[in-house]
């Protein structure tokens, strides 16, 4: 048997992070491959609402560990809950979402399994334990079919990759309490950056700005507001100060998929495409002809965007 | 303080990367290779680091006699001495967290800093492996509150705050800064924004020259770096179907909304 592992993430404001259920996904097509049960794992203070709700997408378990120890996300402390949890389910497949909490902590549960890890998986084949999965390298300019052949293979993948998981079902929610171990890491503070848009990597609108708004992202926000948009930036920008750093798309920001990406004043950098050339439509607004945005753009217009935008805002109001 | 920093070989990140006809690698026609960027922030840091608290940087690659390259470029940066531990073939994050903690261990620094992830492989694992191996705390993707047109970053200062035998480290993480306190040793992994690496001066390259680079090899560390990580193939991806240049905005607005029904 080759039973799955998820690891759900908490969000600092106590929310279920919707990534998990995109990696539930994974792990359900997983599951359905090896012909294993589904299981999802959270830890935290208080999560037994989270694995109520969790119960909820088609798993087999949701197994919640309540600790103090565990109220603040620190690596260290869950690898070792998450990996005795994994031994204990006879797990060959552990896995969570690429956010900044997955990739921070799945490696470490790998080096506890003396397991091989694909980062951002956006694909996965084959059957049984012989799996293959497809992952990006060098900025998304290739995809690797790769192979881990160690007994326990451990995983992320892009949330935009995979479909959020259905609700439906109804788990069985077990408490667990893992050996809480001496960690060296003290958890200080979480300083978010607050924002009544949708989330970045959530949005079915983006609306993005780079050099180009010399740091005016005024008509950026503008248009987002008209949309409903998140609200992006290249990395020059986030470099400046100019914006907030979570708002960089790209290979080392988000990856982001949305129905709909307007990119302004972006030049469309390699590391840039990377982080959104998966959406559904992209609108580029340059004024160089040349700029490598317009090779991924479904409708490219070249002209300054201070002006481009208030007309396309206008125009969008008159077409509601 | 003595700080332990890393220096992949990898491809320019501005280089055109394509798949051979055969999908067993990268055309290497015309790529130029350079320290992994994330790699020259972490080398950045340590000099920072040293500087701050005295001590000295010991950089460390692993790859075959052309990655001298890159650790005499993090050398003549400033770092004080290099290991390379001689290695060609393939090699998975696994091999490279292994021959890191034997170095580690050999070398016995404060801190390690790593860079996050190196821009070829993009898997973003092997400091947190090494930090799990040594039984070590970790902080990931170092970053800080200032911006890099700051006053604290034109005066290089360090982004890592350290005291009392611990490092308080801000990392960029999703929606906001995270900061946490890890005991020292620890490993620390670097994110874009920690630092604007400083360029190689002449006098820097001329005295690297003659600084100090250490051959091992995994034999002689006692590490099988046989790969768990197996590429079977490299495919492009996905191309995206051609687009169209509109004339103005009007135009724009009535192909999204009447084509591509997105508005």
């Amino acid at each position: 048997m080759s039973n799955v592992l998820i690891v759900a993430e908490q969000q600092p404001d106590g929310q279920l992070r919707k990534a998990t259920l995109n990696a539930l996904t994974a792990g359900q097509q997983l599951a359905q491959k090896s012909g294993g049960e589904l299981h999802a794992v959270i830890l935290g203070a208080d999560v037994n609402a989270l694995a109520q709700e969790l119960a909820g997408y088609g798993v087999k378990a949701v197994h919640a560990a309540n600790a103090p120890a565990f109220e603040h996300y620190v690596a260290e402390a869950f690898a070792p809950a998450v990996s005795e949890l994994a031994k204990s389910l006879s797990a060959t497949f552990v896995g969570a979402a690429s956010t900044a909490f997955g990739k921070d902590l799945l490696p470490r549960v790998a080096a506890r399994l003396d397991a091989a890890m694909a980062t951002d998986v956006v694909a996965i084949d084959g059957s049984g334990s012989d799996i293959t999965y497809h992952r990006p390298m060098w900025a998304g300019n290739v995809i690797a079919e790769v192979k881990l052949t160690t007994p326990v293979q451990v995983f992320t993948v892009r949330p935009t990759e995979f479909e959020a998981a259905a609700a439906g079902g109804s788990g069985e929610v077990k408490a667990f309490s893992p050996a809480t171990t001496e960690v060296k890491t003290r958890f200080v503070s979480f300083e978010e950056v607050k924002s009544a848009r949708p989330q970045l990597t959530e949005a079915s609108v983006v609306v993005a700005g780079g050099r180009g708004t010399k740091g005016d992202f005024k008509e950026i926000e503008a248009l987002a507001d008209l949309l409903g948009a998140a609200i992006g930036a290249s990395r020059a920008v986030c470099d400046a100060g100019w914006v907030p750093n979570d708002l960089q798309v790209g290979q080392t920001g988000k990856v982001v998929a949305p129905k709909l990406y307007v990119a302004a004043g972006i030049s469309g950098a390699i590391q840039h495409l990377a982080g959104m050339k998966g959406s559904k439509t992209i609108v580029a607004i340059n004024k160089d002809p040349e700029a490598p945005i317009f090779q991924v753009a479904d409708y490219g217009l070249v002209a300054d965007l201070f002006k481009a935008l208030p007309e396309l805002r206008e125009g969008l109001t008159k077409l509601k | 303080m003595k700080i332990l920093v890393t220096a992949k070989r990898v491809e320019d990140a501005e280089s055109k990367i394509r798949v051979n006809p055969e999908g067993t690698g990268i055309v290497q026609e015309g790529i130029k290779y350079k320290i992994n960027p994330f790699d020259e922030i972490a080398v950045e840091e340590g000099l920072r680091l040293a500087t701050k608290h005295g001590g000295e940087v010991v950089v460390v690659s692993i790859g075959g006699k052309e990655v001298q390259e890159q650790l005499r470029h993090a050398l003549a940066m400033g770092a004080h001495k290099a290991v390379w531990v001689n290695h060609t073939g393939a090699l998975d994050q696994l091999g490279v967290a292994r021959l890191l903690q034997k170095v580690v261990e050999q070398e016995k620094p404060d801190v390690a800093v790593l860079g996050k992830q190196s821009i070829d492989d993009d898997q973003n694992q092997v400091g947190q492996y090494l930090a799990e191996f040594l039984g070590w705390g970790q902080a990931t993707f170092a970053s800080k509150s200032e911006s890099l047109e700051s006053e604290a970053e034109k005066t290089k200062q360090p982004g890592i705050i350290v005291a009392d035998g611990k490092a308080k480290v801000v990392r960029e993480v999703d929606n906001g800064l995270a900061t946490l306190e890890v005991t020292l040793p620890a490993v620390i992994t670097t994110d874009l924004r920690l630092n604007q690496p400083r360029y190689a001066s002449l006098p820097g390259i001329m005295k690297a020259k003659s600084k100090p680079i250490q051959e091992l090899t995994p034999a002689g560390l006692g590490v099988d770096v046989t790969p768990k990580v197996v590429v079977q193939k490299l495919v492009p991806p996905p191309a995206r179907k051609a687009g169209i240049k509109v004339p103005d905005v009007a135009t724009l607005i009535e192909k999204l909304h009447n084509e591509a029904k997105v508005v």
